[in-house]
């Protein structure tokens, strides 16, 4: 080896610097507030002969991880078989192809060929989740959607900007095709800019270190990353580890369906083989490739965060076992589902399998939901339309260090949920409730953390309400003998009458008129451990501040109390925790 | 009144360590300085040790003007008074809730401990729309008997916080008289009092941050001022806020949360005011210590202030503050070599226990200091002071054990290798913070400052094409400095959210002018003379549909509204690259800090003329070899002189390899380096400018 290892570090440094100068250069100069507020976008450096990660940006959106070095390399392949134009200087790519390396098809690819003296050196891509693209319902995730054409404009691999300048002509197709697509020419220069700023920021660290050095830098912190994540896997006993996720339904059938996952630890690697997984589905939580390998290498960062995100990582993890599954869907299966919902799933049953090997590191499962309820309807006090999302955490799961934390972010997201304050402004909606879910957290020795219960009422106008949410059948697992934790309840109120929709967490299209309210509690994390062993103190704790009741402590722990306020009852508490049955 | 602008004025900032102090009397030129252990428990004691230590006298000084860290302590380990808190019904959770986040993007683990418990949060019926309309009358009744709960439950401070009281604060008010009857003292805080903007979770926090501190600060600060007033001191007493400027002492408690990192906030302002004295008004601050490192922007001479401040994970404190952010490594930062056989430095740390192996307390992982320690940046005569008998072959030995051995390298090597892994990484940190305040760093000068900071800035202002670096006379004090020279200093922020088209002519001057009236009066009930008011405006303004607000400076408050426009787009430009000729803009808030400036103080007594040596040969200490980077790659061992900074001769110019020792920092100059010294007793480094 001629490089030393300092100089590797430095340059592993300087192009992780570069990638996150991109992120933080898009998100400040977008518009749509997914981009700019909740950080839905990734940026990174790819290899020129493959498309394979080199680095990525810290900040971007985790399940973005694994899918642009998906989108990039079909990119390399397309060109290199013809059926993509090859690129000059100056070019830049867009894709929302969800089946070429893609999510769903809101979150939209750039690609740019950099290039040192002519000759190209690498990739550089971004993907920014855009507000629309057309379809059925405004912001594309439509519940009912049987075919992708319902989901909106899918675009294949074609150049958007030709040698720096924007093509017009593809523009207007897209912005004829899409909805508020005045401002999305902001997106759409914010999106270009980050790359351009990342071509100037890496030709600084070619200049500096020279092409060659940082050429094979690449190559050897690519073996190197491999050989940290077989450190680290290492931990793990060879053997196999089972575990089942489920999805409630696909939104179009009432059906359940099932991951099912047998991670393999042998030869120093970790096999994900999802075969027995459910067939494609007919509704819109199928999931794709690109999706699927995502959702496993994210579970896997949030294993072992410390790991550096490039293609050498994710070497010593191998997928297989998705083909003629719902995990792998084909043409034209609809797909707006895969990123917000079955991605989460997937790294359920990861975190489920590996939590037995893993007792320190892995948690018992998070909510895992990231509880999408759209609301569009007509303000006659403003004489316009509107489309409202509200978005809501969960409860994490326990784990061996500590409760799980109470409504956290999706496992895939890193954004904030917005302030009541500013939907009411927004909105002709009126919040009645902002509030713990009590009792949700899964029971265990760390219980799980608590979701969130909301109600919100339609102040005037009429309105439609859908829901794209998951675990209101079956809860986040429980681990190590920890309970699920609660799962998720949406009831709406139409005039005093309770409707609950027949697929529980999914649905689309419910009418409703002024006084009628939306009334969603999400799940609760689960449990780690014995709840039977969780300390009594604990447990009282709880009850004195209202996360259980009396009755759920004693059921679930084990605790008995008695008299108002309520007291341990120790003797009581001794048998429940013994098991001995009740003497009368 | 006492006259502030002719006696002795003392600053004293009470930091996580250390208790600084420095004295200056502008009518004989004396200057006295003292460094002692903060009791962080009561940190009066450690503050009346400094003016014993400094041998102040009390009765003689007109002014002291206190930089304190009991707020923000007592917020980081949530050791805070029994607060209530009493909402609308139905939304008491959301102090617990916060806004669905995780302390990390990757990691599924972390918890989160509310300021207030949730037995101790409780509702009542009222609501208000987000008009300002009343949809639900205030339950009186109610109200007073959550309010004797609380007291019953031993609450010393109360929190009334009701949705929408930004849009109208009728609710908050009236349940804050009723409660005043009962409530046995006067802390009880009103959401909308320190911040009325919309956002319930942010303002909420920043509510419960106020109430409960306000009793942990009140006494404190009536035991310190007991305390001085025994020691026969009879001035006025102000404190720290950490918008960089002060208030009395009597009334900081009122708004307890804006004295919150206000120890940071002043070490910004005496870099500002350093750097106006010596002709650089543009400055990114580089405040190295032994577990963090702190960088700020200032431009013109006044520093970045931000009202969106969090300061730790979930714990936003929304009231204007220097925006002072914590990049990481500091000198105790670990250095290993991971599974990958690649170096890491941070972000784990040794911090002050064990600390440093070369502390002798016990460390035995290598840091940024044992770097600097075996590469001869730092005196290794300094390790015959520990205790323990840690001594240079010990660390020696650990370096090519632990790090060497794994990279192929000998002990030096590895030293060298931790420093520029370090240098990289704060450099990648620094250039991130000014991008993301869209400053490039090359139109700034770098001001160096903390223990550890002058022994960095040289390689780091080279990393980022800084052209040159400033490090004031007394870096190891400059907080105190800071509280010795602030202004008093209100800050405004009044949300507009409209169209730039349709904007009234003369909204803003009507905003600006009812800000200032403001802020004037509040000056002008200081017992504080004044040298001037300073007015500052500025509007946030975004594209419509943008989220992000992009700060845009006036320079007066009565702009038209096609300046500015213009003005938004060429900044919009010039940040971006971007121009968006075809999207409406928005003006989203007005902005304006009113600022009454103190005296001037001349900062050129802080280095003692008499202690000066005729020539630079005079003022060389000794020579040691020290360790120097070439380039990129490779290095060696240069024979440098050290020079004691008190003694360098005026009009000196020293070119690298050098290395200026005073009592507590060191500075690095590298070769190539040139550093002069001007009036104030700056060392000002040229990089490159070496003869």
């Amino acid at each position: 080896m001629s490089l030393d290892p300092v100089t590797l570090s430095v340059i592993q440094a300087g192009l992780q610097q570069v990638c996150d100068e991109m992120d933080l250069s898009f998100s400040r100069a977008a518009f749509s507030p997914v981009i700019a507020e909740a950080n839905d976008r990734s940026d990174g450096i790819y290899a020129a002969e493959d498309g394979s990660l080199i680095a990525q940006g810290s900040q971007g959106l985790p399940v973005f991880v694994g899918t642009m070095q998906e989108s990039t390399r079909i990119l390399v392949d397309r060109i290199r078989r013809g059926i993509t134009p090859a690129p000059t200087p100056g070019d830049i790519y867009i894709v929302n192809d969800p089946y070429l390396g893609g999510t769903h098809l809101m979150d939209v690819r750039f690609a740019m060929p950099f290039y040192r003296d002519g000759e190209l050196f690498c990739w550089l891509s971004n993907t920014g989740h855009w507000p629309d693209t057309g379809g059925a319902v405004p912001g594309g995730f439509s519940a009912s959607a049987t075919a992708v054409e319902q989901e909106g404009l899918r675009l294949p691999p074609v150049r958007l900007f030709k040698q720096g300048e924007l093509d017009q002509e593809i523009y207007a197709i897209i912005c004829s095709n899409i909805r508020v697509a005045d401002q999305r020419i902001g997106d759409v220069k914010a999106q270009a800019a980050a790359l351009l700023v990342g071509e100037e920021r890496l030709n600084e660290l070619l200049d500096r270190y020279g092409d060659e050095i940082v050429r094979e830098a690449i190559e050897e912190l690519r073996r190197r990353a491999a050989t940290q994540m077989q450190a680290f896997i290492a931990d793990i006993p060879d053997g196999t580890y089972s575990a089942t996720a489920w999805i409630d339904s696909d939104g179009v059938v009432n059906e359940p369906l099932a991951i099912r996952l047998a991670v393999t630890k042998a030869d120093g690697r970790l096999r994900f083989d999802f075969t027995g997984s459910s067939a494609p589905c007919a509704g819109p939580m199928n999931s794709v490739r690109a999706t699927t390998l995502s959702a496993v290498y994210l579970a896997i960062r949030h294993i072992f965060p410390e790991v550096p995100m490039s293609a050498g990582a994710f070497e010593p993890l191998e997928v297989v076992g998705i083909a003629g599954t719902f995990l792998d869907a084909q043409y034209p299966r609809p797909v707006s589902g895969c990123a917000a919902e079955v991605s989460q799933r997937i790294a359920e049953a990861v975190f489920a399998a590996l939590v037995a090997p893993l007792p320190d590191r892995v948690t018992a499962a998070p909510a895992g939901t990231s509880g999408n309820f759209a609301l569009g309807g007509h303000d006659p006090a403003r004489g316009r339309d509107y489309v409202m999302y509200q978005i809501s955490g969960g409860g994490y799961g326990g784990n061996a260090d500590h409760d799980g934390l109470s409504n956290g972010c999706s496992t895939i997201g890193i954004s904030k949920a917005p302030p009541i304050e500013i939907m009411e402004q927004a909105y002709p909606v009126l919040y009645h409730r902002y509030a713990l879910h009590e009792g949700s957290g899964g029971a265990g020795y760390h219980r799980g953390g608590f979701g969130l219960d909301y109600e919100v009422e339609l102040r005037r106008g009429a309105a439609r309400a859908s829901f794209v949410m998951d675990h209101g059948r079956s809860g986040p697992l429980g681990a190590l003998g920890g309970a699920d934790g609660a799962v998720n309840h949406v009831t709406v109120w139409r005039q005093g009458e309770a409707y609950v929709p027949p697929h529980l967490s999914k649905d689309q299209d419910i009418p409703l008129g002024p006084g009628d309210r939306v009334h969603v509690r999400t799940p609760g994390g689960g449990g780690y451990g014995d709840p039977f062993q969780r300390p009594i103190a604990s447990v009282s704790q709880d009850v004195e501040l209202g996360r259980y009741t009396p009755q759920q402590a004693a059921e679930l722990f084990g605790v008995a109390f008695t008299g108002t306020p309520p007291q341990v009852d120790a003797a009581e508490t001794e048998r429940l925790r013994a098991g001995t049955p009740a003497e009368d | 009144m006492a006259d502030s602008n002719s006696g002795a004025v003392v600053g004293v900032d009470v930091g996580g360590t250390f208790t600084d102090l420095i004295e200056l009397d502008p009518g004989s030129g004396r200057v006295r300085l003292a460094k002692v252990a903060s009791t962080l428990d009561n940190q009066a004691h450690g503050v009346l040790n400094a003016l014993t230590e400094a041998g102040c006298d009390l009765a003689a000084l007109d002014l002291i003007v206190h930089g304190t860290t009991t707020t923000t302590n007592a917020v980081l380990e949530r050791k805070l008074s029994r607060t209530g808190l009493i909402t609308t019904a139905g939304f008491r959770d959301v102090l617990e809730l916060g806004r669905r986040t995780r302390p990390q993007a990757y990691g599924m683990k972390g918890d989160f401990t509310p300021l207030i418990p949730r037995n101790l949060r409780l509702e009542v019926a009222e609501r208000m729309d987000a008009a300002g309309q009343v949809l639900v009358p205030l339950d009186e009744d109610g109200l007073r008997t959550a309010g004797q709960q609380l007291i019953d439950a031993g609450c010393e401070a109360l929190v009334i916080h009701f949705l929408h009281a930004y849009a109208n604060p009728a609710h908050e008010q009236r349940a804050a008289e009723i409660l005043r009857e009962i409530w046995p003292n006067d802390h009880i805080t009103m959401g909308h009092a320190l911040l009325s903007e919309s956002r319930e979770f942010e303002r909420g926090v920043t509510a419960a941050v106020n109430a409960s501190v306000q009793p942990l600060l009140d006494r404190y600060i009536r035991r310190l001022t007991d305390h001085l007033a025994q020691g026969g001191y009879d001035g006025e007493v102000l404190v720290m806020n950490g918008n960089g400027g002060m208030v009395s002492a009597s009334r900081v408690a009122l708004e307890a949360a804006k004295t919150v990192m206000s120890g940071p906030a002043s070490g910004v302002m005496a870099a500002a005011y350093t750097g106006r004295r010596s002709g650089f008004e543009n400055l990114i601050t580089y405040d190295m210590g032994g577990t963090s490192t702190d960088v700020a922007l200032i431009r013109g001479a006044e520093p970045t202030v931000s009202n969106e401040i969090e300061i730790e994970y979930a714990m936003p404190i929304h009231v204007p503050m220097v925006d002072v952010r914590t990049v990481g490594a500091g000198g105790g930062s670990i250095a290993q070599v991971n599974p990958a056989g690649l170096l890491e430095v941070g972000p784990e740390s040794a911090g002050a226990k064990p600390g440093p192996i070369c502390y002798g307390r016990g460390g035995t992982r290598p840091t940024i200091s044992d770097a600097n320690l075996l590469l001869g940046r730092l005196d290794p005569a300094g390790l015959n002071a520990v205790e323990g008998g840690i001594s240079i072959d010990h660390v020696r030995d650990i370096f090519a054990r632990d790090l060497g051995a794994p990279l192929g390298l000998d002990a030096t090597g590895a030293a060298a290798a931790v420093i520029r892994m370090a240098n990289t990484k704060m450099a990648g940190a620094i250039r991130m913070v000014s991008v993301s305040l869209g400053a490039d760093p090359r139109d700034f000068a770098l001001f160096a400052f903390g223990g550890a900071g002058p022994l960095h800035a040289t390689a780091l202002a080279r990393e980022l094409s800084i052209p040159r670096v400033l490090v004031p006379a007394r870096p190891g004090i400059t907080n105190a400095l800071g509280c010795v020279v602030a202004d008093l200093r209100h800050d405004f922020v009044s949300t507009i959210n409209r169209p730039l088209d349709v904007l009234e002519p003369g909204q803003l001057e009507t905003v600006f002018a009812a800000q200032t009236a403001e802020g004037e009066a509040l000056i002008g009930k200081e017992n504080i003379e004044i040298r001037g008011l300073r007015r500052l405006y500025s509007v946030d303004m975004q594209f419509q549909g943008q989220t992000h607000l992009l700060r845009v400076p006036l320079d007066r408050p009565d702009v038209g509204i096609e300046t500015l426009r213009e003005l938004f787009e060429a900044a919009y430009f010039k940040r971006f690259r971007v121009a968006l000729e075809d999207i409406r803009a928005n003006v989203v808030n007005a902005n304006c800090s009113v600022i009454g400036a103190r005296a001037e103080l001349d900062l050129s007594t802080l280095i003692d003329r008499a202690d000066r040596k005729a020539t630079l040969a005079e003022a060389e200490r000794s020579r040691r070899p020290v360790w120097f980077a070439a380039g990129d790659a490779g290095g060696g061992w240069h024979d440098t002189p050290v020079y004691w900074r008190d003694h360098l001769p005026e009009g000196f110019a020293i070119d690298g390899p050098a290395i200026v020792q005073q009592m507590d920092t060191t500075l690095l100059i590298e070769p190539g380096d040139r550093a002069t010294g001007d009036a104030d007793g700056n060392i000002i480094v040229e990089i490159g400018g070496a003869a």
